[in-house]
């Protein structure tokens, strides 16, 4: 088991979704028990599912200085960094500590492939991209970190991670090694994933997609709604215990299964929560929310579901949020530890939206309804393609070290 | 002398490009002791993978699975105890060129298995599947910093939490449209493990730290390798090339600075290991 690391305290934080901008649109479709899908209406012929879509980027182009970015993932991103003010705490950590002395660890899944996709569909007479969609910069996987670490003017350590459905979770683990070295004093990490066919139409052909607005966890779930968002969240040493909540313990692992199902047992993701836990020095009888993984598709639920009856006590209160926001794909893992952040803060015990009828296989921790109560520690499970798990654990600022 | 906090250790070094596929012939072509390949290699066929993956298997997986086997055989290691780094400047290009060009066209006829393996991450899924590795295992992209972004992340993981790491890296040739935008030639790989502690099988080893201020790209200094630098993983090339020139070397060897990004380096300094591997080896 690896040994417990100092807590970091996460500065400011945000998350814009189909919920709306800023965590605030968030919080409050979570205290309404409000979903956020609606039918499928993106792109030229859409399936019969439906999407969080983020209302109204067609009309919001990037500012003209950022124009050679242009792209639907990075007016999301920009979108996403204006919200609760993001921009203007990034800045003044940059002014605190120097631009070098502050990393940028993004994570996406798909990054901005839905230009590559629009290319494709307008290639010119030679079968090249179209001269006004065609830079270099923004046809890559690390568009969007290059794009935020340009726009913010930072100079220290910049990389995307791309690891599918735990992208926006694995970079709090990547940042907190960052700061444990000294290497800098504070790194914006999150991520944004947009909707784009790849995903519409892969996830369709997997036979993953509903026809309907998920239900996680339900005993008639049909499989998932595709969602885009943006998150982000600073991260600094903490000085103490304060009124800013913390990152206190990350878990990494592979299943070492199969590309597209999880382990049936669960191995990988329960590794992924001994290693967080063993971080964050603190036993699973101590967490008072969950946020699950729970993407509403047969397998995942089913495996996730064993894993928290079996390692968790019964007053856990765990839900997947992702009947509200839908599945945010590589911004995941940030929208959701923005949803524990938001619980720590408030208290709110959210409910599991769109679901009726729990699965035979929860346990007396997965809920449907919703409760005020109390969160001190809460822990967000990301789960991803090729078998790619990440487990984060966050405190309310005040919580004792190791029992 | 003990070597400075934080030193890597490199216990093994794999190498593949389409005329110099392995190390060791690589090694000797960078060191100006031999040619490469005058007709070239056809892409690996990892052994890793049963017959009909290795035929099915991207570009991708196919050449990170080759030299992720050979350098964890070459530092002597299990590789299911090791955590692992992939990166890739624009991960498959080929996966990516026809799920562009089926959703342009027949959006509905998507394979499943193409859309899986078109995720950044999907060598390092098949790795872990084929090795059993439950360890850590992470991809990045970092444009044209993509294989010191990967460096970083091995040597900060190597030092934070004092444990050896498998690093991976890895572009393939540009196909289709993706050609008027990703610029990439040919095949290049290579894999490093890197430990905190010398080992009998270290071949070099670096202190290394971060250097704010503008940062340029070292040049490659063999003719061999300055013809693989189109392809987008070439930022490799010159630690290679150090590496290949002096891993018999003890010491006194300049330092090396690889560009992060524009504004950003990470400096190596080697550092003398034959003192500590003899230590270890006793």
């Amino acid at each position: 088991m690896p040994p417990p690391i100092a807590p970091l305290r996460i500065s400011a934080y945000t998350a814009t979704t189909a919920a709306g901008t800023g965590k605030g649109a968030l919080l409050d479709a979570l205290r309404t028990g409000r979903s956020a899908l609606t039918p499928n209406d993106f792109g030229p012929s859409p399936l019969p599912t439906w999407i969080g879509r983020v209302a109204g980027l067609e009309a919001m182009p990037l500012p003209q200085a950022l124009a050679a970015w242009e792209c639907r993932n990075h007016r999301l991103a920009w979108l996403g960094l204006a919200g609760d003010g993001f921009i203007d705490a990034v800045l003044a950590a940059r002014e605190r500590h120097g631009a070098a002395r502050v990393a940028l660890v993004l994570g996406t899944s798909t990054s901005s492939i839905g230009a590559t996709e629009d290319a494709y569909r307008a290639l010119d007479a030679a079968g090249e991209f179209p001269a006004d969609n065609r830079n270099p910069l923004v046809h890559t996987p690390h568009s969007l970190a290059n794009f935020v670490h340009h726009a913010l003017h930072l100079a220290g350590p910049c990389v995307t991670v791309s690891t599918a459905c735990s992208s926006s979770a694995k970079v709090f683990a990547t940042a907190e090694r960052l700061l444990r070295l000294g290497l800098v004093d504070a790194a914006v990490v999150g991520g944004v994933d947009t909707l784009c066919g790849s995903v519409l139409f892969g996830f369709n052909a997997l036979q993953l997609v509903s026809p309907e607005p998920c239900r996680p966890f339900d005993a008639r779930r049909s499989g998932i709604s595709i969602g885009e968002a943006a998150g982000f969240a600073l991260l600094e040493r903490a000085g103490g215990a304060d009124a800013a909540p913390q990152l206190l313990g990350y878990g990494e692992s592979s299943d070492a299964h199969h590309m597209s199902t999880p382990h049936p047992e669960g191995l990988g993701a329960e590794r992924a929560l001994d290693d967080a836990l063993a971080r964050a020095g603190i036993d699973a009888r101590r967490v008072d929310h969950v946020n699950l993984h729970g993407t509403a598709s047969a397998k995942n639920d089913e495996v996730e579901a064993a894993l928290l009856a079996r390692r968790f006590p019964a007053r856990t209160h765990a839900v997947s949020t992702k009947g509200v926001t839908g599945h945010t794909l590589g911004a995941a893992g940030i929208v959701e530890a923005v949803a524990c952040l938001l619980a720590i803060e408030t208290g709110w015990l959210p409910a599991m939206v769109n679901s009726r009828t729990l699965d035979a296989a929860c346990g007396p921790q997965i809920r449907l309804d919703g409760e005020q109560g109390e969160v001190r520690i809460a822990v967000s499970n990301s789960f991803g393609f090729g078998g790619n798990n990440c487990v984060l654990v966050f405190g309310d600022g005040a919580v004792e070290g190791p029992t | 002398m003990s070597p400075p906090a934080g030193t890597f250790f490199i216990d093994g070094v794999a190498f593949w490009a389409p005329t110099l596929p392995g190390w060791p012939l690589a090694r000797s072509v960078f060191r100006g002791e031999a040619e490469p390949l005058a007709v070239a290699a056809k892409r690996p066929a990892p052994e890793l993978l049963a017959a009909a993956e290795r035929r099915r298997a991207p570009d991708t997986v196919a050449l990170a699975l080759e030299v992720a086997a050979a350098a964890v055989r070459e530092a002597g290691r299990s590789a299911d105890t090791l955590p692992s780094i992939f990166t890739s400047s624009h991960g498959d290009l080929g996966v990516n060129d026809y799920m562009c060009s089926t959703l342009a066209t027949q959006p509905t006829a998507i394979s499943p298995t193409k859309f899986h393996n078109s995720v950044h991450n999907a060598a390092a899924g098949y790795w872990t599947m084929a090795t059993h590795c439950r360890e850590a295992s992470t991809a990045l992209s970092a444009f044209d910093a993509s294989f010191a972004a990967g460096l970083l992340e091995a040597a900060v993981q190597c030092r934070a939490d004092a444990r050896a790491v498998l690093l991976v890296a890895f572009d393939i040739e540009s196909v289709g449209a993706l050609r008027s935008v990703a610029a990439s030639q040919g095949l290049l790989a290579c894999a490093l493990v890197l430990a905190p502690n010398p080992s009998e099988h270290t071949i070099a080893a670096f202190a290394w730290s971060l250097a704010p201020g503008p940062a340029e790209a070292p040049a490659c200094r063999s003719p061999a390798a300055r013809t693989l630098t189109g392809n987008a993983m070439a930022d490799a090339l010159p630690l290679l090339e150090r590496i290949a020139v002096d891993d018999t070397a003890s010491a006194g060897v300049d330092p090396f600075a690889l560009r992060l990004s524009r504004n950003l380096a990470m400096v190596l300094n080697p550092v003398s290991f034959a003192a500590a591997t003899a230590e270890a080896g006793r």
